[in-house]
């Protein structure tokens, strides 16, 4: 396996890790959110070097410099590979721009120091390829949202007990895989179990109740941070992929299918801004997932372009909400709110990274999209129009949550509601990834397909789909001695 | 040295290009600028780029009949390319200069730079006047892709901007509670005018390998070429394309949306959707054209459709009390008989088609903007012919009784109960399914929570707001 130049994705979740340390003994929240700021900009930096410094190796998979952490433990831990490379980065740019974000007057209640350790494990578990360290991982991630619940003194009862179920049917499904052996044909014993976390994680329908309760109670900050980064995806690839055979996938497809267009209808009738922008995450989750159980490589592509596409642009539609809510407190959309005339760039905004979420032409998720349905329909001829009806249903629900957020009426306020450098800075940056990703399409989506060709070659003996080995033709592909090492 | 296919390419580019940066333009600077340009820079860049799109066509279709050439085609390079044995993927845009499209950019921006003219005054002083031409420069933007487009993406493409772009000038005066609405239900229509255009892709890619039009034709250019496709085949991708077109036409049962689209500013109402946008699925038949030679049956429908619309707009233009939507249902009346047209001429014939549109769309521009100073131009007419204008009357109503001719009174001014239908059979069920599923989870999530009312809410309004804090 090639190594980075530099440890960047131990030297990022350690200073996530210190980051969380010197924000705790902070004793003013606004000292607080400045150090948060720092430490999720430098993480940002690390990941981004990773990345960088990946793409400069043209290698499958690549282990960090100096093997500080393989020496303690005596294997490899953190990992950076063609799925993750992109991915990394990602999660430490919504972390940056969420905390860069928080207003003044919410200090008080977003807790800098649970986002610094959230981010750490989130950054750890999308570095890590081994299941038992991901299963701990994804366990741990479940921890800081819950202590948040407790904090502000919320009712826990649904997240912790759809976590406790999320985790205990992850482990009960590897230890059955470690029981059966690292044979290709596992049974339905070890696979449903891991395939069921999967759903409460990813939110599937009827598993999905604990997420619209954790947008309403814990603070939108947090509930994004959760949801955004699709971690029922990333638990989907490392742990399901690898054991599950086609026919139980392309079933469970058919169920994410039925979610994608549930959560869609289901976004359209929500009287609350943050039951609906749950929704809207749940449902394209759900695609996600559709495409991811596919495993074709038409199907992955599109799956995990879309990954990337939403990551940035519902991260972003959130953080528009956040702002609007920091201005007018919990938002309903029963009644207009007129909000245009005082924030017409958040309205721009609101706007632009809702119609990318559902692959609106001349956005960073319209290749991604149009594969995703290409997979569909090919996968599954009757009922793959399901996604269609989706991105049609899911564009109907953010026009009309834009009309009732920012017209109607006119909003009467006696001070300036307009964005503070920061928020604009944080809101245009993801406008600006989110239409350079749909102008400049053919490098992400090239991306894409090395992950989705990695996975598959993973997957070969449980699937039926012949796997694409030859090198693409787009004239920058000079890498394939790493990658006859992984296989 | 003439070098007639980078000619070609730069006017192609030229077309494309301006209402492209121009869009940009307004775009950005409407975003980074904490000030807006002022009105006389966004007419003017306005003015520059329609008149050199219009220049750059006109210049196209110069060249292309002084060489005979029929067909330019222009592809943007390949934005997506990934061709590996087993998997091939190509995403082009790619434009196509015929005897179709030519007319059509032409009379866009011709049209469009009217409208722009017009309302550099009309909108003087407006608040929203930034914001009316960034929407503007969207929709030519949107226009000028579907007309050229040489793919069924590209196609798309554009058809998504118009449908955005329509959909917020509708909703232009949004301070106002009706044209929000009004704006909501015509982005429904197109959603799923939307839906239907994408299946229509993914399903000839399915068949096709790829999305081009030319690939679609055996052999001949576009009015005579024959489809590749067989009968069946051409009979399902039609029948979705069939569907998108009736959205975007507001052919029946899609009326409804045309006279909410009156709305929006008389200019955009006149321009957008009394001549260009409710012309687009007629154009988009026109395009696919030879899938329809294939297949009588879907010949036959499509005549049924245009002819049904035609009824339904010339009897619901009768009774409409203001000029906008007796317009707008007399706009329609054309549009249904120009897609049963559509549907009975083939091969050459179908100039006769294009011809129609050409000269509807030119016509009711000049009517929707002149609808303003209408009781000014009756005035005017009836000194100049010296009488009184005669009132219409309903063909035959004379033979109804009283209570025949209030029923269809009633039923012209409700446009045929269409959209109420649509809305009590199709939308409310929808919605009262999942307003139920949304309750059964809310109690739900309470019993599995345990507690007797939700405190989320409350807890984080007792949060102070920006607003609370200053």
């Amino acid at each position: 396996m090639s190594d980075l130049h530099f440890p960047w994705l131990e030297v990022s979740i350690l200073v996530a890790l210190i980051g969380a340390l010197c924000v705790w003994r902070a004793r003013d929240p606004h000292q607080a959110r400045n150090g948060c700021l720092a430490f999720t900009g430098l993480v940002l930096f690390c990941t981004a070097g990773a990345w960088f410094d990946f793409e400069q190796m043209h290698a499958v998979e690549a282990d960090d410099a100096w093997h500080l952490l393989t020496r303690l433990v005596g294997r490899e831990v953190f990992v950076i590979d063609q799925l993750s490379a992109p991915l990394l980065p990602l999660v430490a740019l919504l972390y940056f721009l969420t905390t860069l974000t928080t207003q003044g007057t919410k200090v008080h209640r977003f807790s800098f120091v649970s986002t610094l350790i959230s981010e750490a494990i989130l950054l750890a578990t999308f570095s890590c390829k081994e299941p038992w360290l991901v299963i701990a991982l994804l366990a741990a991630g479940t921890i800081p949202p819950y202590l948040e619940l407790r904090s502000r003194g919320q009712p826990t009862r649904v997240y912790s007990l759809y976590m406790l179920v999320f985790v205990g049917l992850m482990v009960a499904g590897w230890t059955k895989y470690e029981i059966e052996g690292d044979g290709r044909i596992h049974s339905l014993w070890c696979v449903v179990p891991m395939l069921g976390a999967v759903l409460i994680r990813s939110g599937i329908a009827p598993f999905h109740s604990w997420l619209p309760d954790l947008f309403e109670r814990a603070s939108l900050g947090t509930a994004l941070l959760f949801a955004a980064p699709l971690t029922g995806a990333y638990a989907a690839v490392r742990l399901v992929l690898p054991i599950a055979p086609d026919w139980v996938l392309q079933s469970m497809g058919v169920i994410s299918l039925v979610t994608a267009v549930y959560a869609a209808g289901m976004a359209i009738v929500q009287r609350d801004a943050r039951r609906f922008i749950c929704f809207l995450f749940l449902s394209h989750s759900a695609m996600v997932l559709v495409g991811l159980e596919m495993v074709t490589p038409i199907g992955l592509t599109g799956a995990l372009c879309v990954w990337v596409s939403i990551m940035l642009s519902l991260a972003g539609f959130g953080l528009t909400l956040r702002a609007l809510e920091a201005r007018r407190g919990r938002l309903s959309l029963v009644e207009h709110q007129g909000l245009y005339v005082h924030a017409p760039a958040l309205a721009v905004c609101f706007m632009l990274t809702g119609l990318a979420s559902v692959g609106f032409p001349g956005t960073a998720g319209f290749v991604g999209a149009e594969l995703l349905v290409d997979g569909a329909v090919e996968t599954y001829p009757y009922v793959g129009v399901a996604v269609v009806i989706a991105a049609a249903l899911n564009g109907i629900a953010v026009v009309q949550a834009y009309f009732k957020l920012f017209t109607g009426m006119r909003h009467q306020s006696t001070v300036s509601l307009r964005l503070s450098p920061h928020e604009r800075f944080a809101v245009l940056t993801l406008a600006a990834f989110i239409v350079l990703g749909g102008l400049l399409p053919h490098s992400g989506i090239v991306s894409r397909y090395r992950a989705a060709r990695e996975l598959l070659q993973h997957r070969q003996g449980l699937s039926t789909e012949r796997l694409p080995s030859d090198e693409l033709h787009d004239g920058s592909e000079q890498h394939d001695t790493s990658e006859h090492e992984i296989d | 040295m003439f070098d007639q296919e980078l000619t070609f390419q730069i006017l192609g580019l030229t077309v494309v290009g301006a209402p492209a940066a121009l869009f940009a333009l307004l775009g950005l600077s409407s975003l980074l600028r904490e000030k807006p340009l002022s009105e006389r820079s966004i007419v003017a860049f306005v003015e520059v780029a329609i008149i050199t799109g219009l220049l750059a066509s006109v210049a196209i279709l110069a060249l292309m009949l002084a060489s005979g050439t029929r067909h330019v085609p222009i592809a943007l390079g390949k934005w997506v390319d990934i061709n590996q044995p087993h998997f091939h993927y190509h995403f082009v845009f790619k434009f196509e200069f015929d005897r179709l499209s030519v007319p059509f950019v032409i009379m866009t921006f011709a049209l469009c730079g009217t409208i722009g003219a017009f309302c550099n005054r009309y909108m003087h002083r407006e608040p929203g006047f930034n914001r009316f031409f960034v929407f503007y420069s969207l929709f030519v933007l949107g226009m000028v892709m579907t007309s050229l487009a040489g793919t069924i993406e590209t196609l798309f493409t554009g058809w998504e901007l118009v449908g955005l772009s329509s959909a917020l000038l509708v909703a232009f005066y949004q301070e106002r509670l009706s044209p929000v609405q009004n704006g909501l239900r015509v982005w429904c229509v197109y959603r799923l005018s939307d839906a239907a255009l994408l299946m229509a892709s993914i399903v000839l890619h399915h068949l096709t390998g790829e999305g081009d039009f030319d690939k679609l034709v055996h052999v001949g250019y576009w009015p005579e070429g024959t489809a590749l496709l067989t009968e069946p085949q051409c009979l399902l991708v039609g029948l979705l394309l069939l569907v998108a077109a009736m959205g975007k036409s507001a052919l029946v049962p899609f009326s409804g949306w045309l006279p909410r689209a009156m709305e929006g500013p008389t200019p955009s109402s006149a321009v957008f959707y009394g001549a260009l946008s409710v012309h687009l699925g007629a154009f988009l038949l026109l395009r696919v054209s030879p899938l329809l030679d294939r297949s009588p049956l879907l010949r036959v429908i499509i005549v049924i459709v245009g002819l049904t619309t035609a009824v339904f707009g010339a009897f619901a233009a009768r009774v409409q009390t203001d000029i906008k939507c007796a317009l707008s249902f007399a706009s329609l009346t054309q549009v249904g008989l120009i897609v049963a047209e559509i549907g009975l001429l083939t091969g050459s014939w179908r100039y006769i088609v294009l011809v129609h549109i050409l000269g509807h769309a030119c016509l009711r521009t000049l009517q929707f903007l002149r609808a303003p100073t209408l009781l000014h131009d009756y005035r005017t007419l009836e000194n100049a012919i010296g009488e009184r204008l005669s009132n219409q009357t309903i063909p035959f109503g004379g033979r109804l009784s009283e209570s025949g001719r209030l029923w269809m009174y009633r039923l012209a001014l409700q446009r045929g109960y269409l959209d109420a239908c649509l809305t009590d059979y199709v939308v409310a069920p929808v919605l009262t399914c999942f307003r139920g599923c949304d309750a059964i989870e809310q109690r739900w999530t309470k019993f599995l929570s345990g507690e007797t009312s939700r405190t989320g809410e409350a807890d984080d309004t007792a949060s102070p707001t920006l607003e609370e804090l200053l």
